[in-house]
């Protein structure tokens, strides 16, 4: 807001010098604008009001305790049954929303560094395949990357009878993915206490290696021990108990694959398309970080002696990581965003499972309401964190 | 996304145009468009789709004709908005559509949401239809516990099957699409076992399978699905209009009165029939509705009585052969019972 003091100084001199004082103005504008503002919001709020009452529509969030009635396909979070309330039935929906945004956004992102970096490879063929996976992706429409796994690819797999059998007692069909599921005995909780153990001590053996080569300029092989720390802690926590697990295998039933657990075709193919879509734009993303950190830089790294691997990785991609991270927030954003299109192929994510609500109780505009609140705040944390992590990786100026 | 900013921006056109609708009564502001916006269906064979020389056909659209004629006396003064299961209420809600004609099923909860039904053109089931070639063995929903159902979304067939496999303590994987043709190629792919929705529906989409003889409809019946029009509530001259079209097909066809001889049957010397088509001397019977007096003979004239539209799109003079079954006239031992116009 404008400053209050509007001066008495060139007040009795002359009333067009008080037009033309900036301050003057600015207050003006601004309190027009509220007003506008204030009553373009009276107006929407009183014509719905009054059109609900016209209409003999209810309104408020309290049909939200009401029973379902429908069931929803894919709730591997919480319990559903058409008995649950339409309230459990939306948190159904955000979290299946999450669980495919999640899952895209860091499969998108593994693409995107993979195809990114290959599209500055020294090698022609890697670095042509990766120009035409950039361009296919990026230059088709979302929705239908989505139809293309759905319809052309997952669709088109064996019948239930017929389904192709994979390693491990894992099976392929027109249904999903069946894959055996782990059933947990008595004792079985060392084993997650040995995966905690094995992750800390990961951390503790890093923090370390990194100290002691600052101090010596001795390396040590941090990859490999973090692998059989967590790895193999888990492992022996469950040799130590005799090995409280056992697996429930997927087995042909009268329609389907019965037991184990199954990942259905509507998730696969969204959450391909989505990685695939979102991945070509982050190895632009990725292209344009790597392609703004000097050249210098490389080669004072080669000048150090240090091989193409470490530059890549202890020079270039820090470097670069300050000019990615931004956009690449913007396509978090936008995968997340672009999970809505799970209606085109029945995934029930938050739209879908709102829309039948929206149908079931004719409450428009409060599931619209719910729809937009959700999106904002998913997004908004996106962003929260994102710019939390870019203030990290920024560069220190000392 | 599009799904999403759709709804949005439906919602807050629902709310502008809710205030210019509700100025005038739906006749007046019908009336002065000039045409009948009528919602049906995207395409459901029988019942509302696109014939092969690109106009709208199907025993729904033949019932927005028949309104456009008794408004207009000119069938052709209609337009149609094709309308997804999810879609439909909002859009009559928002005063996209003026009625919607969409095999909706009649409910409590939907009669109290700011709709109205006017009546039941077509009384109908929920079913189930199975790839008998590939499940061979299977002739009773009974025994389809753990079988993947397909099933379109916001209808009342997607409560009535989880209440019925719940009620029969088995189990399914509901398999659930905003939009028809979807259901219709998930369903002919095979992802799914069984396609559930209402038994008119089932014998139209068979017929577009691509083989058709290889599936059949199961005899349980598990719901009841009066389908018929809808309206806005609060309008009750609308309303009347649209049930009175309804009662005027069927009590053309009580009367004997088809689309070949109404010209004929004006002259007629029954008084009951002269008092239907507005011959009786001084008869106020259209003008009281807000229609002309010759609205039924304008409706017959345009698409025959009930009997006719039956048999013309879903019948035996179509590919679908549905029999009359409940919906025949209740002197024939159906449902169908016209309240008297006089």
């Amino acid at each position: 807001m404008a400053s209050q003091d509007i001066t008495p100084v060139g007040r009795s001199s002359a009333k067009a010098s008080l037009l033309y004082d900036p301050k003057f103005r600015g207050y003006i504008f601004q309190t027009i604008t509220v007003l506008v503002l204030t009553g373009l919001i009276y107006w929407i709020v009183h014509n719905t009001v009054a059109n609900l009452q016209r209409a003999h529509l209810a309104s408020g969030f309290g049909f939200l305790d009401g029973r379902s009635g429908f069931d929803i396909s894919s709730s591997p979070f919480l319990r559903y049954t058409s008995d649950s309330t339409y309230i459990t039935a939306l948190w159904v929906g955000i979290l299946n929303t999450l669980t495919v945004a999640v899952a895209g956004i860091i499969t998108a992102t593994m693409i995107g560094f993979i195809i990114g970096i290959g599209r500055l490879s020294h090698n022609w063929l890697i670095r042509k395949i990766c120009t035409v996976y950039v361009e296919v992706f990026r230059n088709i429409p979302p929705l239908l990357v989505i139809f293309f796994w759905y319809l052309g690819v997952l669709s088109v797999l064996p019948q239930a009878r017929q389904s192709i059998t994979l390693p491990f007692g894992t099976y392929l069909n027109n249904r999903g993915f069946f894959f055996p599921a782990p059933v947990f005995a008595d004792g079985a909780w060392l084993a997650g206490v040995g995966l905690i153990a094995g992750i800390v001590g990961a951390l503790l053996v890093r923090r370390w290696a990194t100290k002691r080569q600052m101090a010596t300029g001795q390396q040590f092989p941090v990859g490999i021990t973090s692998l059989g720390l967590i790895i193999g802690l888990p492992l022996l926590a469950l040799a130590i108990k005799g090995f409280p697990l056992s697996f429930d295998y997927p087995v042909l039933g009268s329609f389907n694959l019965k037991g184990g657990a199954l990942i259905g075709p509507e998730f696969m193919s969204l959450f391909l398309a989505l990685s695939f879509y979102t991945g070509s734009f982050i190895a632009e993303i990725v292209r344009a970080g790597i392609r703004g950190v000097g050249k210098g830089q490389t080669e004072a790294a080669n000048a150090l002696g240090l091989r193409a691997g470490p530059t890549t990785r202890l020079v270039v991609v820090p470097q670069a990581m300050r000019i990615i991270i931004p956009p690449l927030t913007s396509q978090y954003l936008n995968l997340t965003k672009n999970s809505s299109l799970a209606v085109a192929v029945g995934y029930p994510d938050l739209v879908a499972v709102g829309g039948t609500i929206l149908n079931q109780t004719g409450r428009s505009i409060e599931v619209v309401a719910i729809w937009m609140v959700v999106y904002l705040s998913i997004s908004v944390l996106t962003s929260i964190f994102m710019n939390w992590f870019n203030a990290k990786m920024a560069l220190v100026e000392r | 996304m599009k799904n999403l900013v759709l709804k949005g921006a439906l919602a807050v056109s629902a709310l502008v145009l809710l205030a210019n609708a509700a100025s005038a009564t739906t006749l007046e502001d019908v009336k002065k468009k000039g045409f009948l916006q009528c919602g049906v269906n995207t395409g459901l064979p029988g019942f509302a789709a696109p014939n092969d020389k690109g106009e709208w056909s199907g025993f729904d659209v033949d019932y927005c004709r028949a309104v456009a004629a008794a408004v207009f006396g000119d069938p052709t003064k209609v337009k149609f908005t094709p309308l997804s299961a999810k879609d439909r209420l909002p859009a009559l809600q928002s005063g996209e559509i003026d009625v919607l004609i969409r095999n909706t099923t009649w409910t409590l909860s939907r009669d109290t949401q700011g709709f109205d039904f006017t009546g039941v053109n077509y009384y109908d089931g929920q079913g189930f239809m199975i790839n008998a070639k590939k499940l061979s063995g299977i002739n009773s929903a009974l025994q389809l516990s753990g079988a993947s159902v397909c099933v379109q979304s916001g209808t009342t067939t997607e409560l009535n099957l989880a209440d019925y496999f719940k009620s029969n303590k088995m189990e399914y994987n509901p398999v659930v699409f905003e939009k028809v043709e979807e259901v219709n190629a998930a369903y002919d792919s095979g992802r799914c076992d069984v396609y559930t929705t209402d038994q008119s529906g089932l014998y139209a989409y068979r017929l577009a399978l691509t083989a058709p003889d290889d599936h059949v409809v199961l005899p349980e019946i598990i719901s009841k699905e009066p389908l018929g029009p809808v309206v806005r509530q609060g309008d009750a001259q609308w309303a009347d209009i649209i049930r009175w079209t309804h009662y005027a097909l069927l009590t053309a066809e009580e009367l004997g009165i088809t689309k070949a001889n109404v010209e004929e049957m004006t002259k007629s010397d029954n008084t009951e029939i002269k008092r239907v088509l507005g011959q009786e001397a001084n008869t106020k019977l259209g003008t009281d509705l807000g229609l002309t007096n010759d609205w039924v003979v304008n409706i017959v004239k345009a698409v025959g009585n009930y009997g006719e539209v039956f048999e013309n799109n879903i019948g035996s003079g179509s590919p679908f052969k549905i029999a009359r079954g409940i919906n025949a006239q209740w002197s024939k031992g159906g449902l169908q019972y016209a309240m008297p116009i006089r």
